[in-house]
């Protein structure tokens, strides 16, 4: 790919202006749907094209730009992405989440507090949280115009009745404002707290659904529970492996096949600064 | 040669990079109401149009956003055709067709209710208005709460007095319908999505 043959950051100047349209309407509507005309992307649906449409419409020449995966730098989408807009933009990149200014994610939200005037955008596979429970788009229209979600509350209330517990784990519904549920994207709940009144402003794109959304910075972003069985967030018996961590989101990572695994940190930047400090500690 | 001195004028001299820096500025403005931004703005503005609002304009319609011009502006070729010939938007047939409308040029304010609120299933379906401010008379503060401010944003915007405000925050009332405000003053912006609870001290 020849970058002189791209306009900056791959889109054209129409498509972007198109999804800017409709960033703006989600952050005048937070958690509101907002349909844009999504473009077929240089990679597959479900390898992120909506996160990357929202970031190509976001990013400039002075941004720089981290992209996570499973809160990993390292691994093939999020390597794959940071080199399409670095070759597509010439933007510079980074690992540490405190140096950038835009912060692509799939499934996870950095540990490290995101700070005013970052941008967090989520790659969404399936932006509406009520599908699974209404195929019908004209019906979760209706159920979001008239904040109308009875529905998501049987379904949690069926978790409790089977297992006795919510075993939602992941892309555990929230409501945005005190309006809109919202899917907040296949993240653990562990991050759900973490979206509550952020300092960064959050946007979210699903490429194949064609939708865009966004949470402005500050707002009340509450995940849906009952009195009686109120939200909770995965704990572990155990810290980080590798840097000893109690408070961050802990991957289990089997190690031979003899059934030896250890627990480690999601979050790869959070994960080495932490190891890196510990060790100027050590040296003096 | 004399028709060619009134020509038409470009907007933006590096399209791709103007309209991303300027479009950085609208969306802060917007995630965080009340909160004022400059803007970088054309060479050429065509008369009275605020510098900002021209920016607005270049950044964000195309083919796809008919624009409402209130009278005073449709009036004025050189709005029309900086218009037509930078961003190919559509005059809209009315306020209520359109996706953007830019107001605040005849001496008054605009009654929010005559642009498109969206509807019930499409929310997004409203218009944006860019409402130009004199500079003339300062205005009355209000307290801002809501999406994008952290606790309460006092915010005071010129020649926008009590009376106003409370239409403004009519604009609520209908939530999710309605329609988002940008307030252009010169080449500085202040946002008021519908998202954002006015205030109104003694009201």
């Amino acid at each position: 790919m020849n970058k002189q043959h791209y306009n900056f950051a791959y889109l054209d100047e129409q498509t972007k202006r198109m999804i800017r349209r409709a960033i703006l309407k989600g952050i005048a509507v937070p958690g509101y749907q907002v349909p844009f005309a999504s473009r077929e992307m240089p990679m597959p649906y479900g390898w992120g094209t909506g996160g990357v449409q929202v970031t190509a419409a976001v990013l400039g020449r002075d941004d720089v730009l981290k992209v996570i995966d499973q809160g990993s730098d390292d691994t093939t989408n999020a390597v794959a992405i940071r080199g399409f807009f670095k070759k597509t933009a010439g933007v510079e990149t980074t690992t540490q989440t405190r140096e950038a200014t835009v912060i692509q994610t799939r499934h996870r939200i950095p540990e490290e507090p995101l700070k005013a005037h970052q941008i967090l955008v989520y790659q969404v596979p399936i932006p509406e949280p009520l599908r699974f429970l209404e195929p019908r788009e004209t019906e979760t229209r209706k159920m979001h115009a008239l904040s109308e979600y009875g529905l998501m509350h049987v379904k949690l209330y069926e978790d409790i009745t089977r297992h006795g517990h919510i075993a939602t784990t992941y892309a555990y519904p929230v409501q945005v404002d005190g309006h809109y549920v919202m899917d907040p994207s296949p993240t653990p709940k562990f991050d759900n707290p973490k979206m509550q009144r952020m300092a960064a402003l959050q946007l979210f794109g699903a490429g194949r659904e064609k939708r865009i959304y966004a949470i402005p910075p500050h707002t009340e972003v509450v995940s849906l529970d009952f009195d009686d069985h109120p939200f909770s967030i995965q704990q572990w018996d155990r810290p980080c492996e590798l840097c000893g961590a109690r408070d961050s989101y802990l991957d289990e990572i089997v190690l031979d096949d003899k059934g030896k695994r250890m627990f480690a940190c999601s979050d790869t930047d959070h994960c080495e600064r932490r190891q890196s400090a510990q060790g100027e500690a050590r040296h003096g | 040669m004399g028709a060619m001195s009134t020509a038409i004028q470009r907007g933006f001299d590096d399209p791709v990079h103007d309209s991303q820096r300027a479009f950085r500025a609208i969306m802060a403005a917007l995630a965080e109401p009340g909160l004022e931004m400059a803007l970088d703005v054309p060479a050429f503005v065509p008369e009275p149009l605020h510098p900002a609002a021209a920016t607005i304009l270049l950044t964000l319609c195309d083919y796809d956003t008919p624009v409402h011009l209130e009278g005073v502006l449709a009036a004025r070729q050189g709005v029309r055709d900086f218009l037509g010939f930078n961003t190919g938007a559509p005059l809209a047939a009315g306020p209520a067709e359109a996706a953007f409308a830019v107001a605040g040029y005849n001496g008054g304010l605009p009654d929010p209710t005559q642009f498109s609120q969206g509807t019930a299933e499409y929310p997004d379906r409203s218009t944006t208005l860019i409402l130009a401010l004199g500079d003339a008379r300062p205005g009355q503060a209000v307290g801002l709460r809501g999406p994008g401010i952290a606790d309460m944003r006092t915010t005071s915007l010129p020649g926008i007095d009590h009376a106003y405000w409370r239409v403004l925050a009519n604009n609520r009332a209908a939530y999710p319908l309605g329609i988002d405000v940008i307030f252009t003053m010169g080449r500085r912006i202040v946002g008021l999505p519908r998202s954002t609870r006015i205030a109104i001290q003694g009201g």
